[in-house]
């Protein structure tokens, strides 16, 4: 089991350190999961020309470098007021659409995917994608590799490099695709949709089959009831790479649905003293703390979030799997924080198929794929659904297209207070008054973490964190009692 | 004790050179605030020269050469002119102030224009004030943070 | 014979060093087999008081990515050369800085200023909220590391051994770096560039080169650039001559210019440095006031020539907080 260790996915893209205090009675007081980094994107970015944007922010993350190049290019292509090509939006859709995909796949199979596959209850070691592997199947782990390798070479050809994609700029693409790199991509695609619809049957057979796991998911200690929020198109269906911004409250009444340019009238984010993250909230309903409800600005933005915050998915399978999946779950919108893998697994087939409809699409191959902005450049604000979260890019320019201000809200930031307060009720639910704190609270701490799939270096400036998960058990002197690690 | 400038002057072999020499036994009274470095040619100063020149304690940097058309290799002063005005912009982008590097045209002819050219920078720099430039970029870095929660 | 011990780390960096890594595809399970892999956070239980457990020099190969930027990044840095015997600067970020140390050409406290109370979307209390190394709650103190004033690369921190350049280092690079070491052959020189190769990244590109005259700069966005033609020739601004080759080219193959992510090539010191030597020897005019005006064209020459390597370059900052 040698392999385990070489895995390449950890159960935690980046760290985190989790202090758990307890009062005089035992009981957990409270909970801090602290990020320990700033890079300061938003501020070294300044003096910079706004068309390096999109090879700059790639840096903030290479897990999901896709996520940055695109968003930053859309908000300099509204910086230059300038109108991209259809061949060169549908370019840049594909990419987006097949990263998703194969990012969407990662986490399924290598992180989130062994809590349910293998059983929360299996032991450590189990847990992980050889355990997924030996319970399902040696021909998974294959697929999930070639799902890999795939996603890549479709990647590096519409974004010149694997990681950190070089394409995209302000009014379009610089290098489109021919016939024959189209064809290939197309046959790539059409196993994506295979493998979607595969993933979704692996979810159905062991995980919806088993009671256990349903009633794990629906259990009060994973619910949480906040506002979702989730790319729409036109027609309200979740998108990933372009449309309005919209946010439902926990009933699922829409509350707004913005442009990218209103991003200031609905989000705000709050700062915390302890901790070099900030956590975005609901400007019209207020920071309450890490509190649920209608009257606490906290939200989600999940591949679960973004499923309730929409109608329904923009293809016919996906559409399929998000129809039963509510009727599953008892209806819009769901609050089941362990539902956010079924939706994972939505959206997976749901990329496949979109990108499938690109690569058919007859302009994919057109030539046209940049127009040359004439207008003067000012202020632009760029947003796309990063996996995992609501990414803003905003950028103010000089009359010379030199940046002057930048704001960045990236994908997990949004959800920096959601999982804060999902561990903070799993402390809450399993530390009672004389009982003895043991590895499984981590476990199930970790799984209310992990489906948020959290990665902090994605969480702008910061970085993928420094310290392993570390949870510290405190009296109520502040003296550490116990310290749980990950081992 | 006042501000003694630390120049460096990298000095064409073929013009300049000959230029501060004549400058010297002509009895002109120059500034010994200049450090003469001899090149075979102004092209021949590589920028990292004059990077190298502030990293280590130079205030400023002259650079001399021959007048436009008299390059012993035909253009090497040329490409001086152009990499003097790049460097300038790099400098003023690390927030050096560009009159701190000088490049003059003084023939071997010219030892008056040497003794010129070094007092009025001498003069120049000397009006800047020390560049000191380890311990000014550290300026700004260690901060008490402020905190009113 | 026990399998060499090999570690990996990754300081402030963004991931994509360790994705690049994932990236040999089939590969990682024989560097599996072939190394008992004892420290890899991203993928692996084992904590730091594990390698601080751990005897001298007894990791055999340490591949650190991430440039320092802060406490815990440098503590982390001495503690893997304590007990490494060869320790690799991985990816551009440790070897120069890479984009992170483009903060040096900012401060600490603009960052902070701007992030934590002048950005748009924060809500400022009372004049602001700034993060704090300790912090008292009502429930007790808890701690973040401190957060330095500059960027440093590895070397400007501990003794380098060997470096691996690019953002992120090509996997097949990796692999050759890999292979090489498994090959038994004897290592090279301490301070040898390894997994990149040693002229231009010129040398590299397919597009036709003529003698360069330019007359004016172009940004990417102004203009359709010839696919087949140097894109300097074009008058956009590429990194192509003063970058070391070994990525392949692939930025100017997907015609977008280099930006210089493997680093200076072999015997030059500074990169940008050679790139404003590189760039004085094609403007195409002799008129000091023409050359001023195409100088002016290019946009942030120095955010542009030290994208990647502004930790690294001569005039860098060097206080140590």
């Amino acid at each position: 089991m040698k392999q385990i260790k070489i895995d390449p996915i950890t159960r935690l893209e980046g760290h985190g350190k989790i202090d758990i205090f307890l009062n005089d009675d035992g009981e957990v007081a409270n909970t801090y999961f602290q990020i320990p980094e700033l890079r300061g994107f938003e501020q070294f970015c300044v003096g910079r020309p706004v068309e390096e944007m999109p090879r700059i922010t790639t840096r903030i993350c290479g897990v999901c470098p896709e996520a940055h190049h695109m968003a930053s290019a859309k908000a300099c292509d509204a910086v230059f007021h300038v109108e991209i090509p259809p061949t060169a939006k549908k370019l840049r859709e594909l990419l987006y659409n097949v990263f998703y995909a194969g990012d969407h796949t990662t986490h399924f199979y290598a992180l989130g995917g062994p809590d349910f596959v293998v059983g929360p209850d299996a032991p450590k070691a189990q847990r992980n994608i050889l355990g997924v592997v030996a319970k399902v199947g040696l021909e998974v782990g294959g697929k999930v590799i070639e799902m890999r390798r795939r996603t890549q070479e479709v990647i590096k050809i519409l974004g010149g490099k694997n990681t950190h994609q070089v394409t995209s700029l302000p009014g379009g693409v610089s290098k489109g695709i021919n016939e024959e790199e189209r064809k290939l991509i197309e046959e790539h695609c059409k196993w994506f949709v295979d493998f979607g619809k595969f993933t979704i049957q692996v979810f159905n057979d062991i995980v919806l089959k088993n009671k256990a796991y349903v009633d794990l998911i629906l259990s009060d200690m994973f619910s949480m009831k906040i506002y979702s929020m989730g790319l729409v198109d036109e027609k309200n269906r979740v998108n990933f790479y372009d449309g309005k911004v919209r946010v439902v409250d926990p009933d699922g009444k829409e509350f707004v649905k913005y442009s990218p340019n209103d991003y200031l009238d609905v989000v705000s984010e709050h700062v915390e003293p302890w901790t070099y993250l900030k956590f975005p909230f609901l400007k019209k309903v207020g920071w309450k703390g890490f509190v649920e409800g209608k009257d606490s600005g906290i939200y989600r933005a999940t591949p679960l979030s973004r499923l309730n915050a929409a109608d329904g998915m923009p293809t016919p399978a996906a559409q399929e799997e998000y129809d039963r999946m509510y009727k599953t779950l008892g209806g819009k919108p769901v609050h089941a924080t362990l539902a956010t893998h079924w939706a994972r697994t939505i959206e997976l087939l749901s990329a496949a198929e979109m990108a499938l409809d690109l690569v058919r699409d007859p302009e994919i191959t057109g030539t046209n794929i940049r127009a040359i902005p004439t207008a003067t450049p000012t202020e632009g604000v760029g947003i796309v659904e990063a996996p995992r979260g609501t990414l803003t890019h905003h950028y103010i320019t000089d009359e010379k297209g030199i940046l002057r201000k930048a704001n960045l809200i990236v994908g997990t930031t949004n959800n920096y207070a959601p999982i804060s307060l999902s561990i903070n009720k799993a402390a809450r639910g399993l530390i009672k008054k004389g009982t003895t704190v043991t590895d499984g609270i981590l476990n199930t701490v970790e799984m209310a973490f992990r489906a948020y799939d959290p990665c902090f270096g994605c969480a702008t400036h910061t970085l993928p964190g420094q310290m392993p998960l570390v949870v510290n058990i405190r009296n109520k002197d502040g003296e550490i009692i116990q310290e749980i690690k990950r081992n | 004790m006042g501000f003694e400038p630390r120049i460096v002057a990298f000095l064409c072999n073929w013009c300049t050179y000959t230029g501060a020499d004549l400058a010297g036994v002509s009895r002109l009274k120059s500034p010994a605030n200049i450090r003469v470095i001899r090149t075979m040619c102004s092209g021949r100063v590589d920028p990292t020269f004059i990077m190298k020149a502030f990293d280590l304690g130079a205030d400023g940097v002259l650079i001399g050469g021959c007048h436009p058309g008299d390059c012993h290799y035909a253009e090497g002063n040329y490409k001086t002119l152009r990499r003097a005005h790049l460097m300038k912009k790099i400098m003023q982008a690390y927030g050096i102030d560009e009159k701190r590097l000088r490049l003059e045209w003084i023939s071997a002819a010219e030892g008056d224009k040497f003794q010129e050219v070094t007092t009025t920078f001498t003069e120049t720099i000397r009006s800047l004030g020390p560049l000191d430039w380890r311990k000014r970029i550290g300026q700004g870095d260690r901060v008490e943070n402020p905190v009113t929660v | 014979m026990a399998k060499p011990k090999l570690a990996l780390y990754w300081a402030s960096s963004c991931g994509g060093c360790e994705i690049a890594v994932l990236d040999i595809q089939e590969k990682i399970l024989d560097v599996a087999n072939a190394f008992d892999i004892v420290f890899w956070p991203v993928a692996m239980d084992f904590k730091y008081d594990d390698v601080r457990k751990m005897e001298d020099k007894s990791i055999d190969l340490c591949l650190f990515n991430g440039a320092i930027r802060n406490s815990e990044n440098a503590e982390l840095a001495h503690l893997l050369r304590a007990k490494s015997k060869a320790l690799v600067a991985f990816g551009s970020c440790a070897h120069e800085g890479c984009i992170p140390a483009l903060a040096n050409l900012t401060t600490k406290d603009a960052i902070l200023k701007w992030v934590y109370k002048d950005s748009p979307s924060t809500v400022s209390l009372n004049g602001g909220v700034y993060p704090q190394t300790h912090t008292k709650m009502p429930e007790g103190e808890i701690e973040i590391p401190e957060m330095w004033g500059t960027v440093k690369s590895l070397d400007q921190v501990i003794d380098v051994d060997y470096y691996v350049p690019g953002c992120p280092p090509q996997p097949f690079q990796i692999w050759n770096v890999i292979e090489y070491i498994l090959s038994g052959k004897p290592l090279p020189p301490k301070g040898s560039v390894l997994g990149a190769d040693d002229k231009t990244c010129c040398d590299e590109c397919p597009r036709e080169r003529k003698e360069k005259k330019i007359k004016k700069f172009f940004r990417p966005y102004e203009i359709l650039p010839d696919p087949n033609e140097c894109l300097l020739d074009q008058g956009i601004i590429c990194m192509g001559p003063a970058t070391r080759s070994g990525c392949g080219a692939l930025c100017t193959k997907a015609n977008m210019p280099c930006r210089g992510c493997y680093g200076a090539p072999p015997n030059v010191v500074d990169q940008g440095a050679k790139m404003v030597s590189a760039l004085s020897s094609v403007v195409d005019s002799q008129d000091p006031n023409e050359i001023d005006e195409i100088l002016n064209q290019i946009a942030d020459p120095l955010g542009t020539f030290y994208r990647f390597s502004m930790a690294h370059s001569i005039l860098k900052r060097v206080d140590k907080i």
